[in-house]
């Protein structure tokens, strides 16, 4: 243990020296200290040292990325606490609807006007695939544009969790609310959260819960309700087939109207019968009745009795904010007294997520940047790492902008709002790889050309608005883009996870220099430009070797991680 | 046991798991290798094998229909079962035959290039798409995790030490392509991914160099590595791929036009990039959508119409005109493809039109190598049906594993990658397995009471008459008596079969009329 300890405690102190030291900029104890070594790490709140680079990790975790502003705020907080109170401080207000942002040459809403929301209209199948593309692209730029809180990566995490696709409810409403719940108890009451999913339009759909009848029993949701959202299958010991029957009969009878995603109880399809479960759920008898609210309600508290519904739940949560390998320790250091936090706050996720995000466990330098980047964390974090604008001039720019990014996302293998099943998106499921189903030759690529496009290309809409990188703002805002040194140091702790060594760092600025050695190449022509920013020969020179610089960045294997 | 080490070992267990899955030692006794009977394409090694994953939960019953059980399928699944008047039938059988949809496959079972497996699956089902998928990917057990894919174990057998060291001059090509973005289980080895993913095998791109340092230690360090390793060897593939795809030309007419049949548009690929000289042994293509609860039929009623109508289409669309392909591009002797799906449905219907997660299923091996016909029986439906009732299975889907593995791909242990001995079936053509004619297949009945048996058990078997033999199978498919041979008139014979000496444990009672074969599982207590 001391052996491996102490060589890995080298290994983080390493990339610490070097130039990071000179760097006005910086806050010295950023860069001369070492954090606290902490492999034991449990669920202590962290007290060790509080420096951009531990802004920066907090932020690459709980949101989709960040800009030098965002970090820059979070570390003047001063603290670890204060950081994360701010990162879970989200806002409460439903944000203004989705609109009409679709009509086009092909296809006009008949029932909704251009620019009104379209979340109370009735179904219109010709429609609803417009809808349902005009919600996405609309989450999506919530994910982009958000600030600096955990709110829609939560979101996305629940999202995963309670996996649904578009293509069953095919109603971009259904989508909408499916929406809704899941932000309503984003950091709130699970227990609640699930009741709501299971009688929530999109699920119903999905999961063939409106044609679960006393005649025609269907057990999809009622297996994935255990399987997949609460008790799960680590224990052995789990949920039996017979559960799954019992459950499903429980569930019968929940029904609605197909136009307007309206859901009530139909009496003659719920099965009245009483319903015995296993020796799993210490053989419980859920009285039959007219009544199936309340079955739902004593369903869901037996399942809850359950204390591998906490654990469960609780090693989701850390694959998703932590990293995907669970030991025996941090099972045992971690895990199971977060599982007791969810238990004892009658299963609120805010106290249990409070505690991760801002334990010694979560800063532990052993966590950092060994998070692959999902898609979306990839596709919405080079927007966010280069504050790129993604607002078109027109409502029907943003729709085709946002629609692009959709797809970039698709080819990335993540698609917001249609995982590939109900178990969600293998990388947060699937061992031994996990994160590594991300990565193959195809979605690398895909990934690359994605930061090529942003960098030498752009999205360009039919009106001809592009979104690219502004290579000269992002370097511009940060204290010395005139030194390459110190320019490359800023620029590396927006975009990587670690430092880079020397020798890398090298490398870096020789693309700044073009291959030349003397510094000051860089910083002549970094004043020639802004001496004559209308000159543009003056700013193409720095422009392309900022492009060529960060082009080769996010071509590096390291910027795939956070 | 601190965390780094805890990893470590745990990776050593997952690499050595495939060998004592059950702490049972591997039998080394001789076995006798059907590899050097079979006159395809002598070098194994030039082999292909092309799996197709039904993604779902396929719908056995209407796939490969079991006409005998119609009485008591119409009481149970009445509003999806195909008309009896438009199965489409097949050679040498009156009792099973296909989903309307089928008319191309149907053409290629009668051509005798398909051989289907009946009832396979594993003991204990899990109704879980997860797990079922995981477990029929992995090779495992029911209750045992294993976290690696059996044909990722196999390639790392076969090529040891990947991925250092790869591509080379000798292996240039990867190992294994996944049709698509996302890889399989089955292909990751206990260590690394054994495939590649390819959505388009002419896309190239150059990635960027990189100065590399030692990954330092660490998860960080493992992950960076990772993607490192994917990066290098993704630069190399590329290169084979696009190459054997600037070479290989598909030369059928008959697939589907592009983005009409998703199945098609893959097995078009494999063809190609086989053709164009990649050496690539596996290939895995997928077909979603079987998960049919609601909607398998279409919602006016008609079982001809509907999703699952439409997916049985498209597969049989697209292996026919694959096979069509390799056929025209003279590589059909060095290709065998393999349907699969993580389970069956239900007996019955549901309410929404589909049927829910069942248990065996039907399975197809098909391509020119392929012994043709049905092996195993149609599947008994109960009179009364109960909730728990699913259709039994008759053959594990790792005997299969294990037929490809030493009938295919000449490894002479198949149970050194999947950990347990499972009976070779007679799916391919070889001189112990006697090549049937399909146009001549028997109709039998066999049955053997009681069974499970202590001291003698009574085979009766009913024939239309001809050369019969009976021979009883230990568990790992040796042959261990002979109960009877020769000829023997049309009607119903009963063979007495002794126990003697046999140990506890299961056998398979195989029967042969006139070449065709039928096995029954029996239990010496």
């Amino acid at each position: 243990m001391a052996e491996f300890s102490s060589s890995r405690r080298n290994f983080l102190q390493l990339p610490t020296e070097g130039s990071l030291l000179e760097t006005p900029h910086f806050e010295p104890e950023t860069a001369t200290t070492a954090p606290p070594f902490t492999l034991q790490g449990g669920l202590t709140p962290y007290s060790g040292i509080w420096g951009r680079e531990q802004a920066a990790h907090l932020l690459r975790r709980a949101t989709f990325g960040s800009s030098q502003a965002q970090i820059d705020r979070l570390y003047k907080l001063g603290n670890a606490q204060k950081a994360v109170d701010s990162i879970l401080n989200v806002p409460k207000a439903e944000p203004a609807p989705p609109v009409n942002n679709y009509n086009n040459d092909e296809f006009t809403d008949p029932d909704v006007p251009f620019g009104k929301t379209w979340i109370n209209a009735k179904r219109n199948n010709d429609g609803e695939f417009f809808r349902i593309t005009s919600w996405r692209s609309w989450w999506m730029e919530r994910m982009v544009t958000s600030e600096a809180n955990i709110l829609e990566k939560l979101i996305l995490f629940w999202h995963n969790h309670f996996a649904t696709r578009t293509d069953i409810s095919f109603s971009g409403q259904a989508c909408y609310k499916h929406y809704l719940i899941l932000r309503k108890h984003t950091l709130g009451d699970f227990k609640q959260l699930v009741y709501d999913v299971t009688v929530d339009p999109h699920m119903l759909f999905f999961l063939n819960g409106l044609y679960n009848g006393v005649n025609a029993p269907d057990e999809n949701y009622a297996r994935e309700l255990q399987e997949l959202f609460t008790i799960g299958k680590d224990n052995p010991e789990h949920y039996t087939e017979a559960d799954v029957v019992a459950a499903a009969k429980v569930l019968t009878g929940w029904r609605l109207e197909y136009e307007t995603n309206k859901v009530f109880l139909d009496p003659w399809s719920h099965d009245q019968t009483d319903k015995q479960f296993s020796a799993f759920y210490n053989n419980r008898v859920i009285k039959g009745g007219a009544d199936a609210e309340r079955e739902l309600r004593e369903l869901i508290d037996m399942i809850f009795q359950k204390d591998e519904v906490s654990l469960y739940i609780c090693r989701k949560l850390y694959r998703f904010f932590v990293y995907y390998q669970i030991d025996e320790q941090v099972e045992k250091n971690v895990i199971q007294p977060l599982a007791a936090i969810l238990r004892q706050n009658n299963y609120q996720i805010l106290p249990v997520l409070s505690t991760l995000l801002r334990s010694e466990h979560f800063f532990d330098a052993v966590n950092k940047g060994c998070f692959i980047k999902t898609p979306l964390d990839l596709v919405i974090g080079v927007l966010r790492n280069f504050n790129v604008y993604i607002k078109g001039p027109t409502l029907y720019d943003q729709y085709q902008i946002l629609t692009s990014l959709g797809w970039t996302c698709n080819d990335l293998q993540m698609l917001p709002g249609d995982p590939p099943n109900v178990a969600g998106w293998p990388a947060f499921r699937q061992a031994p790889k996990y994160y590594r189903n991300w990565i193959n030759s195809d979605t690398l690529r895909n990934r690359n050309i994605y930061s090529d496009v942003m960098t030498y290309w752009r999205y360009e809409t039919d009106s001809g608005y592009r979104v690219f990188i502004d290579h000269i703002a992002f370097a511009a805002q940060f204290p010395r883009p005139d030194d390459p040194n110190l320019l490359i140091d800023s620029i590396l702790q927006v975009l990587m996870p670690m430092p880079f060594s020397t020798a890398k760092k090298q490398v870096l600025k020789s693309i700044l220099l073009s291959g030349q050695a003397q510094d000051y190449y860089w910083t002549v022509a970094w004043k020639n430009y802004t001496a004559n920013p209308g000159d543009k020969a003056a700013r193409d020179t720095v422009w392309y070797r900022l492009a060529a610089l960060h082009k080769y960045l996010m071509g590096q294997p390291e910027y795939q991680l956070i | 046991m601190e965390r780094r080490s805890f990893l470590y070992h745990s990776c050593a267990a997952a690499a050595g798991a495939s060998f004592t899955l059950k702490g049972m030692p591997v039998n080394t006794a001789p076995q006798k290798s059907f590899l050097d009977a079979l006159n395809f394409n002598g070098n194994p090694e030039n082999r292909v094998l092309v799996l197709i994953e039904l993604n779902g939960g396929n719908d056995g019953i209407n796939t490969f229909i079991p006409l005998d059980q119609y009485s008591k399928l119409s009481k149970f699944r009445r509003n999806l079962l195909i008309p009896e008047r438009n199965v489409l039938r097949l050679q040498g059988t009156q009792v099973s035959g296909l989903h309307p949809s089928m008319v191309p496959f149907q053409k290629m079972y009668n051509d005798g290039l398909v051989s289907v497996v009946q009832n396979v699956g594993y003991p204990e089902q899990d109704y879980s798409h997860f797990r079922s998928s995981d477990i029929w990917m992995s090779a495992s057990d029911a209750d045992v995790n294993i976290e690696n894919g059996w044909a990722g174990r196999y390639l790392e057998q076969r090529y040891p030490g990947f991925p250092i060291g790869y591509p080379s001059d000798a292996n240039p090509d990867p190992l294994a392509i996944q049709l698509g973005a996302v890889m399989s289980l089955a292909l990751v080895g206990s260590q690394w991914p054994m495939g590649m993913a390819i959505t388009d095998p002419k896309a190239y791109y150059e990635f960027v160099n990189s100065v590399v340092e030692p990954a330092p230690e660490g998860f960080f360090g493992d992950e960076l590595e990772y993607i490192r390793l994917v990066t290098q060897q993704a630069q190399q593939y590329f290169k084979s791929v696009k190459g054997a795809a600037d070479k290989g030309r598909n030369q059928s007419t008959l697939y589907p036009p592009d983005d009409k049949n998703y199945l098609a548009d893959q097995l078009k690929i494999v063809a190609q990039l086989i053709k164009g000289g990649l050496k690539t042994p596996i290939y895995i293509c997928t077909l979603h959508g079987f998960d049919t609860h609601s909607g398998q039929i279409s919602s006016s009623g008609n079982p001809l119409e509907g999703n699952h109508a439409e997916l049985l289409r498209m597969l049989s669309e697209a292996i026919y005109a694959f096979q069509d392909d390799l056929k025209l591009m003279g590589i059909d002797d060095k290709v065998a493809g393999m349907t699969f799906s993580e389970f069956g449905r239900t007996i019955g219907s549901n309410g929404s039109f589909g049927t829910d997660h069942g248990a065996a299923a039907p399975l197809f091996v098909f391509g020119k190598a392929v012994n043709p016909g049905i092996i195993g029986k149609n599947p008994q439906v109960p009179t009364d049906l109960s909730e728990s009732d699913d259709l039994p299975m008759e053959h594990d889907f790792r005997a299969i594993y294990t037929t490809i593995l030493k009938d295919w791909f000449g490894l002479e242990q198949p149970e050194s990658i999947l950990g347990q001995k499972f009976p070779i079936l007679p799916i391919f053509k070889s001189i112990s397995t006697p090549t049937r004619d399909i146009r001549t297949v028997e109709q039998f009945e066999l049955n053997a009471r009681p069974n499970p048996f202590r001291e003698s058990s009574t085979i009766s078997l009913q024939i239309n008459g001809g050369q019969v033999s009976i021979r009883l199978l230990d568990g790992l498919g040796k042959m261990v008596q002979t109960v009877a041979e020769g000829y023997y008139a049309a009607g119903t014979h009963q063979f007495l079969l002794q126990r003697q000496n046999l140990p506890m444990g299961q056998y398979y009672c195989q029967v042969n009329v006139n070449g065709t074969i039928g096995v029954q599982k029996v239990v010496a207590m």
